[in-house]
């Protein structure tokens, strides 16, 4: 049975979800969705265990061998990727329970956890597989669930929001398939890793390097790296509370594993990085993610609207790391891949909270919110400061790794750009500080309680995670030193 | 001339892909921007299907008589994007078909000047 | 347009050859352009065609809302059930080979049972997606 983990993790929830239709009452289908969600976080993390020696486990669907086959190949890059969403999945289920029965009508929420299950299947597919265009297929499969769970918000313009990431998101995956259709035109193979073989050789055609170029315009859409981030503020601000905890937590995490893949193992970091300027744009768009979000946060009235900004210049430390394009770099990446996921969902889960005692999340509406919900306010300043990357919390230790790979390379106004837009971060922070401490509650806050047990404890489990990874960071550091180094050796 | 000639379905996909991409940027009928996704990924599949047919191929199934075949494997593919397609656009027409009862309109700059600021009381969907 | 005598005469004539060349689409997928999704959209027209001649109430009676939601369900199942058959052979997910004495044979018993499946499915989203759009305009024009 365990050799068939690979699959049976990305094929649990995609039984469950039609089993969910059929159920069709909420509480049975919440009880599919954690039992599932536990079930694929066990998998997920037997395999991260496995892979963690360096060990590349190969599953040949249908017995097919590669490269004729479709194979799903977990080594420990992957295994790291999958452990995180399968982990967020498990809290988001569990915290959901609460959190829909306030935002979501009581006839739909069986339509929430199938659109849960699904999205879990593309998110964990997208990161198991080792053929292109059954990556296509995957993150279509989460693309589209993303959709319906977005477009299941309160707000009337949730349904907007929906809408033009769909579109966005569509045109995206349009760009991947023709990548991949150049790629495959080029090497005759799907395979990622028999791909990865045959694309020296013909690596200085033009439709290689059209390839490469469409692959990233269309994952850097999935990952919203700037300027391709423009669907980001309002899918995170309009969608449900548990919707935004969860995308922001995996969504554009596996979408950077993807690009991670893309670039390390598959094209090659020497065609990608030394032959083409591939590192010096990511840079470029980088700086102006980190600078440019993170001044515009600043700026919002709403604050789901300021971390989904905030979400933005995050993952523009992310492709820091990754376009600095050495192993430092690459560690540091991933190891902020994995802590800004423990922030953002918590800080949107508290969020959730909030929202669920306050009725929204506007800076008006959530004055002096400090003294009548102390916990969760506190959680959002603790999450706050891991965003800043003060020392003790898990923002630091990856923000520590992007300036030394900084530093590595000689490129002390990195390092200081880096500190620097840290520095933005402290403003917004602040502003959420100010407004819920310093500010007096009006009669309709002072009358509210503190949020709901189950969530604030689940909230909670994860900002103690966020400080826990800042001080122990064996498991985080650990499990991003054998991912980079799995993804700079290579499939072949 | 020749230059055409030979590579005709490679300029008849990027004709339809910008042609497709434009729609969607030019136009701010909801609908219209569908209209023009669904026709940039008929590009896509132009792209993949076109080079798939080998000159002196036959359909692909084994026979003695015949020594080259065309490539089966990039149709399987485009059924593959096509459903996906079917399913995108699907969901994009119902989302078109809930934002018109919510908005009254399905026009674009219709629908954002409609917008409240930000910070307003959230307007429930019907 | 049930009031059309000519529509209802054809409509009934059309509806059954519809459903038998679905069918035909269906099983000939190995060896000409066919398959699940085609053979699903073609009985899923049929069921449409009907609604327009009769009226969506009457294919309503037909095929009730609550089948379809179950028949979504029930097509995704059979898809993945097969594979799940594969790995409790004793092969992998989605493996034919094992499904039958003969590899051969096999690989077609899992493949008609996999279009069986995406049949299923397909015919129930599009019918679903059909009943939705159909009755929301009603709904508009009641008010």
């Amino acid at each position: 049975m365990t050799s068939h983990f690979p699959i049976l993790q990305v094929v649990l929830p995609l039984l469950a979800a039609p089993v969910m239709v059929l159920a069709r009452r909420a509480g049975i289908t919440w009880l599919i969705a954690v039992a599932m969600s536990a079930a694929v976080l066990g998998m997920a993390g037997w395999l991260f265990v496995q892979t963690g020696a360096g060990e590349t486990i190969s599953y040949a669907i249908g017995s097919w061998p590669p490269p004729w086959g479709i194979e799903y190949r977990i080594d420990a890059a992957n295994a790291y990727v999958m452990l995180l969403v399968a982990a967020i999945g498990l809290l988001v289920a569990l915290y959901s329970r609460a959190s829909i029965a306030a935002e979501i009508p009581a006839d739909q929420h069986y339509l929430f956890y199938t659109m849960f299950a699904l999205c879990l299947t593309g998110l964990l597919g997208m990161a198991a597989t080792g053929d292109a265009f059954n990556l296509f297929v995957f993150l279509e499969i989460a693309s589209l669930s993303t959709y319906v769970l977005i477009a299941l918000g309160r707000d009337r313009r949730a349904l907007v929001a929906a809408y033009q990431y769909l579109i966005t998101g569509t045109i995206g995956a349009s760009f991947i398939v023709i990548g991949v259709g150049l790629a495959y035109l080029e090497t005759g193979t799907l395979n990622l890793a028999d791909m990865a073989t045959r694309l020296p050789d013909v690596s200085d055609q033009r439709s290689v390097r059209a390839a490469l170029a469409f692959l990233t315009v269309g994952v850097s859409l999935k990952l919203a790296l700037f300027p391709l981030h423009l669907w980001l503020p309002n899918a995170y601000t309009y969608a449900p509370s548990a919707v935004a905890a969860f995308l922001a937590a995996t969504a554009t995490k596996v979408a950077v594993y993807v690009l991670m893949r893309l670039y390390y193992s598959v094209f090659g970091a020497k065609l990608v990085f030394e032959e083409l300027a591939v590192g010096r744009v990511l840079i470029a768009l980088s700086l102006a993610a980190m600078v440019i979000a993170s001044a515009v946060a600043i700026f919002q009235r709403d604050v789901k609207r300021m971390f989904a900004y905030s979400s933005i210049a995050q993952v523009g430390y992310i492709t820091l790391g990754i376009g600095i394009a050495s192993e430092t770099g690459l560690i540091a990446g991933i190891v902020h891949l994995f802590n800004h996921a423990l922030t953002k969902g918590a800080i949107f889960m508290l969020l959730g909270c909030i929202a669920l005692r306050a009725g929204g999340v506007g800076f008006d509406r959530i004055a002096g919110i400090g003294r009548v919900m102390p916990l969760t306010s506190f959680g959002i300043v603790i999450g706050g400061l891991s965003l800043i990357g003060v020392p003790g919390t898990a923002g630091f230790v990856s923000k520590w790794y992007l300036v030394v790979a900084a530093l590595e390379q000689g490129a002390l106004w990195l390092a200081v750009l880096v500190v620097a837009s840290s520095l933005l971060a402290i403003v917004y922070v602040w502003r959420f500080v100010e407004a819920a401490y310093f500010n007096a509650p009006s009669a309709h806050i002072a009358a509210l309680k503190e949020a709901p047990a189950g969530m604030l404890a689940l909230s909670w489990v994860m900002i103690a995670a966020c400080i826990y990874f800042g001080l122990d960071t064996r498991l985080t550091l650990g499990g991003a030193t054998d991912a980079a180094g799995a993804l700079m050796r290579g499939w072949p | 001339m020749t230059v055409i000639a030979a590579q005709f379905t490679y300029w008849v996909t990027i004709f339809i892909a910008i042609a497709g991409l434009y729609i969607v940027i030019a136009r701010g009928n909801l609908i219209k921007k569908l209209v023009g996704l669904s026709i940039f990924q008929t590009s896509v599949y132009l792209l993949y299907i076109a080079p798939g047919k080998l000159i002196g191929g036959t359909a692909p199934i084994y026979s003695v008589d015949f020594a080259i075949y065309s490539n089966p494997l990039p149709h399987v593919l485009i059924l593959t994007a096509i459903v996906v397609g079917v399913a995108t656009l699907a969901l994009g027409l119902a989302l078109v078909v809930r934002i018109r009862e919510a908005y009254g309109t399905i026009e674009e700059d219709e629908i954002l000047a409609q917008e409240a600021p930000p910070d307003a009381v959230a307007t429930p969907r019907p | 347009m049930k009031d059309y005598l000519v529509l209802r005469v054809i409509a009934k004539l059309m509806i059954g050859f519809m459903l038998l060349f679905a069918l035909y689409v269906q099983f000939h997928g190995d060896f000409g352009p066919g398959g699940g999704f085609q053979a699903g959209v073609i009985v899923a027209a049929s069921i449409v065609l009907y609604a327009i001649i009769y009226g969506l109430d009457a294919a309503r009676t037909v095929i009730p809302d609550r089948v379809i939601e179950a028949l979504i369900a029930v097509g995704v199942l059979v898809f993945a059930g097969v594979g799940v058959a594969g790995l409790l052979l004793g092969g992998n997910y989605l493996d034919y080979f094992v499904l039958s004495g003969d590899p051969v044979h096999g690989q077609h018993r899992g493949i008609f049972w996999v279009e069986a499946g995406v049949l299923i499915t397909v015919f129930a989203v599009m019918l679903k997606v059909f009943y939705l759009f159909a009755s929301r305009g009603r709904e508009a024009d009641a008010e």
